[in-house]
Order: C-alpha cells, then sequence, then structure tokens
C-alpha cells in the first residue's frame, strides 16, 4: 500500500509576516530598509536504467536584509531569522553600505524603494501531493522501461521534480509583496551507442519547464515520449553526419529557447552594457545609443519581456526591488527598443527598462534578469516554412552552447537535424551545429511561425553574477527560418 | 557553526534512531562577504552566513535523503533536524531497495582547520581600489569561512574548515579589451596584490596597440594555464567519471579504449591530497591521496564515487565523478621561454564559455578571452580580436602538443553558485603547434 507524498509543511505566509514584523519594529535607523523573506522546498525523484536513485527532499529558508544608509547601500543574508539574528545581519549590511558610501560606484539615493502591496500564485490544478511517492516512481519506472530498446541503448534516465518558492518582500515604505512561485519538472534522457557514436536524445519535458502542478505531467507526456526518445537515439548513432556549408536553418523552438537566449537575452541585460558582469558573464555587443534605432533583426522579430504570461517559468507580479511586473516590447519589427534592465540599472544608465532584478535566492541580491522573453508568432506553418526551403537543415533541442563575452559570435549544436531538400523533408543527420554572430544572425531571419506553432519553454540554469546566481527563465517562440546559415557536423 | 556544535547535534539526532536506522548527516556552511566592483568602484557589498544539514537515512537496504537550513539556534536546529528525520522515515517505507548503495562502514575520523590571515573587506578593497586608481577594474572581492562536516551513526566524525580569501578581477582598456589576474589564498600581502596590478598595467600597454585581426584557419598557440585550464573544465565535464565511461559517453572514449593516444608529454593527475577540498565523501569513504587518470598519454583510471563503485565493483576513490584537484604535470618548456619558442602565433590568456562540439570526437569549442595577443618572433605585438576555436583535444593534447611549461598555477576555483567552491587545479602552460579557429 502506497501513502501519501510527504513534503514540509506548506510555509505557512504568517509566519514569514511574523518575521517581518518583528523586524520592522526593530530596523536599524537608515534611510530605507527591505527584507526579502524566503521559504523553499524542492523534491527530486529520477529512475535510472530501472533502479531508483535515492529520492531527495529539501527546504531552504533564509532572509536578505537591505540597508541604505548615509549614500551607501548593503546587503546581508542570513539563515538566522531570530530577532538576533536579523539584528546582526543588519549590522553587517550597514557596515557594507557604509564600504559602499565611501568607495561606491553610485550615490545610493538612486537605489529604488518600494511601496507596492501585491500577490502573486502560480496556478496549481492538481498539487503535487496528490500523487504518491511510490505511484512517481512507478511512472518514472514505466518511462524507464519504455525507452529500453535493447543492448544499443546503454543508459536510459527519467527524471521528476517539484520546486516551489514562498518569497514576502516588506519595506521602510510598506512595501508588502507575497509571491508563491510553484514548478513541476520531468524529463527522460536515452543514450545509444553504436560502433564508437554514442548519441544522446532527451525529451519528456526537459527543456519544457512552467508553472504548474502535476497536470503539467500530461503535457510532457513522460511515459508515451519514452520508445520515440530512445528510438531517435538510436537512429542518430547510424545517421550520417550533418552537412557542412552554408545553407539555410529551420530551427525548431527546442532550439530557439535557448538562441533567444544567448543572443537577445543575454545581451540585452542592462547590467552587462553598463559593464557589471565584465569579469565573469561578460558584457554586450549592444550600447545604449542603440536603443530606438538599431536594427537588430528582419522585420519579423518580434520579442517581448513577459512576465504576466500565466504558466510560463518566469512569471511573477514583481521583481526583487519591487517593481510591478508589466510585458514591454524589446524588439519590434526588428528594431531595438529597450534592454532588459531592473529599476536601479534604468536609473544609473537613464534608459527605460523592465521590472526583472532578480535574486537566485534569499542569499544572492536582485540583479538584472531575464524573465519570460518571447518571440513573438508571425503567421506561417513549419510545413510552408519547409516548403521554401530548397537546401538546409531542421534542428531539434539544444544540447551545446556557447558565445562571446559581447554575446556575438555563437556556436550552437543541437541534438537531432533532418535535411531539408526541395521543400521536402528527409532523413536524420547527426552532431548538427551552427555559426552565427548575433549582430547579423537576427537579420537572416526569414520565417517565423504562426501562433498555432508557438511552444512555451524555457531553461532551469541561467547562470550569471558575481556571487554566482542561478535561475529559471521562460522562452515561448514558434519555429523559425534563417537563410544562408553556416552549418557543421562533428568528427574530428 | 563550529565542529562541536555540529557534532553534538548530530548525537542529539541519533539518539532518536531505530535499532535497524543508520544515518548519515553532511553539514555544508559558509560565512562570507562579498564585494563587487565596476569601474573600480564599489558596485555590491555584502555578506552571506548560511548552513544546510544534509541527511541519508538507510535501512535495510533504502535509502532517502533530504536537506534543511540551519540557522545557528541549537535548540531551533535540531527541531527541524528531527522534523526532517522523521519525514524520511516516512518516506523510506516506499522507495524500493537500492542495490547501488553503498557507504563506509569502519569508523573513521579527521579534522582539517586551514585558517587565514584575512583583511577586511573594507582594508581589501581600499588597498585594491588605491593600487588601481585610474584603471577600469571590475570583479569580486569574496573571503571568509568555508566548512564541511560529516558524521554517521556508525561512528563517522569528519570536519573540514578552511577561511581563505579570493579576488578575481579583470581590468579594461576598452570593450573586450582586458587582461585578468586573480589573487587568492590564505596570507594577504598587499605587495604581492601590487605587483599583480602593476603587471597588468604593462599588459595594458600592449593591448592599447591596434588590434589584430585574422582568418579563421590554424595557427600556433601558447595556452597559459588559466587557458588551458578552462579546456580542463569542460573535459571533467563527463570525461573522468566511472559511468561516464562505462555507458560510453565520455569524451575520452576513443582514448579509453585504446583507439586513440594523447601525447605522451601529457599525465593528468587528481590530486586529493593537494586539494582543498575535503578528504572524505559523503559516504563516509576517506580518498586516497591521488588518482592518476591520465599517465604520459594513456588512459588510466577513472574517477569513481561510491554509488558507481558499487555498480561497477570497483574501489571509491571519490567524493563526485568529476575532478576538484585537478593536476598535470609540468614539462620542461621554461615558461619565460614559451613565447621565443612560439615564435609567431597567438598567446591565449584565457578561453571563455567551452562547450562541446562532437563529444566522440573530444571536439570542444570556446572563445578566446582577456590577455590574448598576436605574437611576432617571441613578442606579443597586438591585441588579437577574439576568436572562436573548434577543435579536438586529440590534436591539442595529441599530436599537436609541442611542450608543456615546468612551472605551473595554482588556480583556485572563484565559483559561488552552490557556496564557495574548494575546487583548485595546478596547470602548466601549453605550447601547440596549431589550433583551429573558425570564426
Amino acid at each position: 500500500m502506497s501513502t501519501a507524498t510527504t513534503l514540509p509543511p506548506e510555509p505557512q505566509p504568517d509566519t514569514l509576516r511574523t518575521i517581518a514584523r518583528r523586524f520592522a519594529h526593530t530596523a536599524p535607523p537608515c534611510d530605507y530598509w527591505s527584507l526579502r523573506l524566503v521559504d523553499e522546498v524542492h523534491e527530486g525523484l529520477a529512475v535510472r536504467d530501472d533502479v531508483a536513485e535515492p529520492s531527495s527532499i529539501g527546504a531552504s529558508r533564509g532572509a536578505m536584509v537591505t540597508l541604505v544608509a548615509d549614500g551607501g547601500v548593503g546587503y546581508a543574508a542570513t539563515a538566522d531569522l531570530s530577532s538576533s539574528g536579523l539584528a546582526a545581519a543588519a549590522e553587517r549590511a550597514a557596515r557594507s553600505a557604509a564600504l559602499h558610501a565611501r568607495l561606491g560606484l553610485f550615490d545610493a539615493r538612486v537605489f529604488p524603494r518600494t511601496s507596492l502591496r501585491v500577490e502573486y500564485q502560480s496556478h496549481v490544478a492538481q498539487p503535487w501531493d496528490q500523487m504518491t511517492l511510490a505511484d512517481k516512481l512507478g511512472l518514472l519506472t514505466e518511462a524507464c522501461a519504455g525507452m529500453d530498446l535493447g543492448e544499443r541503448v546503454v543508459e536510459r534516465a527519467a527524471w521528476l521534480g517539484h520546486h516551489r518558492v514562498h518569497q514576502l518582500l516588506v519595506s521602510s515604505d510598506g512595501a508588502h509583496i507575497t509571491q508563491t512561485l510553484e514548478h513541476v519538472h520531468s524529463g527522460l534522457a536515452a543514450t545509444a551507442h553504436i560502433a564508437g557514436q554514442t548519441q544522446t536524445r532527451t525529451g519528456g519535458g526537459r527543456d519544457h519547464p512552467g508553472q504548474g502542478g502535476l497536470e503539467r505531467l500530461a503535457a510532457t507526456t513522460l511515459v508515451d515520449d519514452a520508445e520515440r526518445v530512445a528510438a531517435e537515439a538510436v537512429a542518430l548513432c547510424e545517421a550520417p553526419e550533418c552537412p557542412s556549408g552554408q545553407m539555410d536553418l529551420l530551427l525548431l523552438p527546442s532550439q530557439m529557447t535557448l538562441q533567444i537566449h544567448e543572443s537577445i537575452g543575454h545581451p540585452l541585460e542592462l547590467d552587462r552594457i553598463l559593464g557589471d558582469e565584465r569579469n565573469y558573464a561578460g558584457l554586450s555587443f549592444v550600447t545604449p545609443d542603440m536603443f530606438g534605432t538599431y536594427r537588430y533583426g528582419s522585420s519579423l522579430l518580434n520579442v517581448t519581456f513577459d512576465p504576466t504570461l500565466p504558466g510560463e517559468v518566469a512569471s511573477y507580479a514583481a521583481d526583487d526591488e519591487g517593481q510591478p511586473a508589466k510585458r514591454v516590447h524589446l524588439i519590434r519589427d526588428g528594431i531595438l527598443e529597450r534592454p532588459l534592465g531592473g529599476e536601479l540599472s534604468q536609473r544609473r544608465a537613464r534608459l527605460a527598462g523592465s521590472a526583472c532584478a532578480r535574486a537566485s535566492g534569499w542569499d544572492r541580491p536582485p540583479i538584472d534578469r531575464m524573465a519570460n522573453i518571447n518571440l513573438e508568432p508571425n503567421e506561417e506553418g513549419l510545413d510552408d516554412m519547409i516548403g521554401r526551403v530548397e537546401r538546409g537543415v531542421l534542428m531539434d533541442t539544444n544540447r551545446s552552447w556557447s558565445i562571446d563575452d559581447s554575446r556575438n559570435k555563437f556556436q550552437f549544436g543541437c541534438e537531432l537535424g533532418r535535411r531539408i531538400e526541395d521543400g521536402e523533408l528527409k532523413g536524420l543527420v547527426r552532431n548538427p551545429g551552427y555559426r552565427g554572430v548575433s549582430a547579423h544572425f537576427w537579420r537572416s531571419l526569414d520565417g517565423v511561425g504562426g501562433r498555432e506553432t508557438l511552444e512555451v519553454r524555457g531553461v532551469r540554469n541561467c547562470g550569471k553574477g558575481e556571487p554566482n546566481q542561478s535561475v529559471y527563465v521562460g522562452h515561448a517562440s514558434p519555429p523559425c527560418l534563417f537563410r544562408n546559415i553556416d552549418v557543421f557536423g562533428g568528427g574530428l | 557553526m563550529r565542529p562541536e556544535a555540529f557534532f553534538q547535534l548530530f548525537e542529539a539526532l541519533q539518539a532518536g534512531l531505530g535499532g535497524e536506522e543508520i544515518l548519515f548527516a553532511g553539514l555544508g556552511g559558509e560565512r562570507s562577504e562579498f564585494v563587487r566592483l565596476n569601474q573600480n568602484r564599489v558596485r555590491q557589498a555584502g555578506s552571506v552566513n548560511a548552513a544546510d544539514l544534509g541527511l541519508t537515512l538507510i535501512r535495510h537496504g533504502h535509502q532517502v535523503e533530504g536537506s534543511c537550513p540551519l540557522g545557528g539556534d541549537n535548540e531551533v536546529d535540531l527541531a527541524r533536524a528531527q522534523v526532517l528525520l522523521r519525514r524520511l522515515r516516512e518516506r523510506i517505507a516506499h522507495v524500493p531497495e537500492d542495490p547501488y548503495l553503498q557507504y563506509s562502514t569502519e569508523p573513521a575520523s579527521s579534522e582539517r582547520c586551514i585558517d587565514a590571515d584575512l583583511p577586511s573587506s573594507e582594508e581589501a578593497i581600499g588597498t585594491l581600489t588605491d593600487l588601481a586608481d585610474g584603471l577600469d577594474l571590475v570583479g569580486i572581492w569574496a573571503a571568509g569561512g568555508v566548512m564541511e562536516g560529516l558524521a554517521s551513526s556508525l561512528g563517522h566524525r569528519h570536519w573540514h574548515e578552511s577561511r581563505s580569501f579570493n579576488l578575481d578581477w579583470s581590468c579594461y582598456l576598452d570593450r573586450d579589451k582586458a587582461v585578468k589576474a586573480s589573487y587568492s589564498g590564505f596570507d594577504w600581502q598587499p605587495d604581492v596584490l601590487a605587483h599583480k596590478v602593476n603587471q597588468q598595467r604593462a599588459e595594458l600597454s600592449v593591448l592599447g596597440h591596434p588590434e589584430r585581426r585574422i582568418e579563421p584557419g590554424r595557427y600556433r598557440a601558447y595556452l597559459a594555464p588559466a587557458a588551458l585550464a578552462e579546456l580542463m573544465d569542460l573535459l571533467a565535464w563527463g570525461g573522468f567519471g566511472l559511468r561516464d565511461h562505462r555507458t560510453q559517453q565520455t569524451p575520452l572514449l576513443r582514448l579509453a579504449t585504446g583507439e586513440t593516444q594523447l601525447s605522451p608529454l601529457l599525465t593528468v593527475i587528481e590530486e586529493h591530497r593537494r586539494g582543498l577540498a575535503p578528504a572524505f565523501t559523503g559516504e563516509g569513504f576517506v580518498k586516497p591521496d591521488q588518482v592518476s587518470l591520465i599517465e604520459e598519454g594513456w588512459y588510466q583510471d577513472c574517477l569513481a564515487d561510491a554509488r558507481s563503485a558499487k555498480e561497477y565493483d570497483t574501489v571509491v576513490n571519490a567524493a563526485a565523478e568529476y575532478p576538484e584537484s585537478l593536476a598535470i604535470a609540468p614539462g620542461d618548456l621554461a615558461t619565460a621561454d614559451a613565447l621565443r619558442q612560439l615564435d609567431t602565433g597567438i598567446l591565449i590568456g584565457n578561453l571563455w564559455y567551452c562547450n562541446w562540439s562532437d563529444r566522440n570526437a573530444c571536439r570542444m569549442t570556446g572563445m578566446t578571452r582577456f590577455g590574448t595577443f598576436w605574437v611576432e618572433h617571441g613578442e606579443p605585438v597586438a591585441p588579437l580580436a577574439v576568436m572562436r576555436f573548434d577543435d579536438s583535444l586529440y590534436h591539442l593534447l595529441g599530436d599537436r602538443l609541442e611542450g608543456l611549461t615546468r612551472e605551473r598555477e595554482l588556480l583556485l576555483s572563484a565559483e559561488t553558485y552552490d557556496g564557495r567552491s574548494t575546487d583548485s587545479a595546478l596547470m602548466p602552460g601549453a605550447l601547440v603547434s596549431g589550433v583551429d579557429l573558425t570564426l
């Protein structure tokens, strides 16, 4: 007999509220303070080659204290949420503020203040704990078995996870922002090996993260996808190498996610443009004078920052500086309109941006991040785009990504390719890759799929910042056609 | 958290165990100060106090894992840990027996504390910004203590703690023209920092020369230790793990099967003893002093964690199946002579954003970044516009490897995604007869 999966208890908003109230009563004298309390739970389950991996549950709870005092701003993060723990954190934040006041890059008077009062909660139709632990493991076991196509498949894995973040942001100006983001994610990976060639194919929702509960599993087709994933891994081992040369490139949404992420999302981050990230994540080929005039891509290119799309992975009501989130165009008809920059970066750069200052957890301060960066659909069907290609390759599912520190020269690789000849889709090719330069690549955009081809996807490992931070980022896109791209395959 | 507090917490937790239960507890914590800099000014200044407790409950061949935060109040922390343990008990009845469960049954204990003479953030940043006056400096100061502990109901008691600083920065001339440096360790010496900043000023003077643009093609190159470390970082992603080898996913498969050999100049070792990472694994095993991975170009051994070692019936020799303390053995090329040996070609100071082009061929791509120069007759003459390479390690560390430097650099990881990393690498520079540039 199986029992319901037991999670740590629901984070009680009252508890966070109590902590916040306690801090407010004892906060040190300063020009402004904010307290961001974060309570997270997560669970991970996996089955590999029909054997359940150790299951894990986890929790994280802590506070980020930010103080503005005497022209400086400082932060301190602590897991000690007692009165004395928060007081000690406030003292540390005050010391950091003093250092910033003495040697700061900007006057702390530009630091954004918030008095916003708002609530946000992911829509969850089927809560995570409605399914038993045994049933979840049973589902994964079934999916793993579905990938067993014989000895040529050398490794099979299926996984399922849950993540819930409950956050309360309060400030000395009266802000009270409560947000609960909940995600269920799943995935499959099958690796095949034939005659010296190893190929891995993934599916089952691996690059389909989103907000919600177990109802998301229906969309990710965890079990139904298993045989296809394994069969394609085997077929890829025996497929010819992707051809090399200049040709047309049709990217499915599973690769567009990465293409948008690396060569639109990151270059438009205002903290990169301001130089904050130059020692680690890099800068950007985009400069402040380009906004409003620069042709980023062909007239088919329309890109939005949209933290309001229900179910997309990075939807929220307010960012971690407490600024209200709203949909804005970043690129309209190919022309660059505005950067991805939170309120602090906007004031430093004197540019309009977007509410996108986010922190990866309670132990990191917010920095400019993508949220949901979406490429807006046009009107063309996938078959219509294939029909317009004389010689090209269709590529599916990212597996390799590399781009220069200005986010310009890139090289990306995909799990699976298919040749396109004279308007028809042909056979599989393995190790497909392509190279380009962001500043030119988007101008070769010649086809954008219609709304019915749009897929809402994202990544769960977007890294940047010093100290390092990794966050979830959403990307929605239809398939897109690019002309005359440098395509290549594998081999020594 | 102090070791006695952690072990006391564990004793209290252990007191409630049933006779057939085995419990392993791991602690990870840090007390860190972080200061970000841009334009030689403070961009963000702050600090982080954090600690997490990880529990693994084992009963009759079943195991479950969980973690919870520790705030520092002993009573609250114990209550939190007890709640977690209760939840693990509820779960363990519903997970199948684990055939690859493995843990050390031999109780052992160790304590290693590396102390440091750390300046305050105010002092360190004040010194740095004074030294770099007039420079466009961007980077991060990270300093403080990192601690890891392990206790088990079988008697394991391990503690590893280190205090250190890690200053990682670059100085920009214009756009993507920059030189990078780091200063990390345990003994803060402003004179050492001054020397490094002065060295950067000299390098920046060469960066001021007109930029050289070159066409894609094959070029002779000298890879500085930091650049070679980037290649090895990518190779660490699946290159040395036992599971990756047995499932034929390692990019070194051709090497492991003997189909291909790397240069006889190349010896690669995981140096557990030299490294800064804990000497124990989460399952209570004590790591060997070192593991020889590649010896004179031939594959030797894999890194096997407890789970893989059980699955594939071998000995545990690592906490995880990727290197934490990698070293490449030195060669006989004097660093001072490296550019003369290069003659004409590229001095690659750093590489960036490496990833696989084709794992089957151990072929990787990445970008040049920071301190990369065109060299003529042994002298850097111009900064090089950033270039993409796409080449196989079977060439770069195989038939095209001409030499490794006698001197090596100890590179402490500046990574902080999951707390401040204790990874390190000991790398020589590498002279190669050709690297393929593609874009």
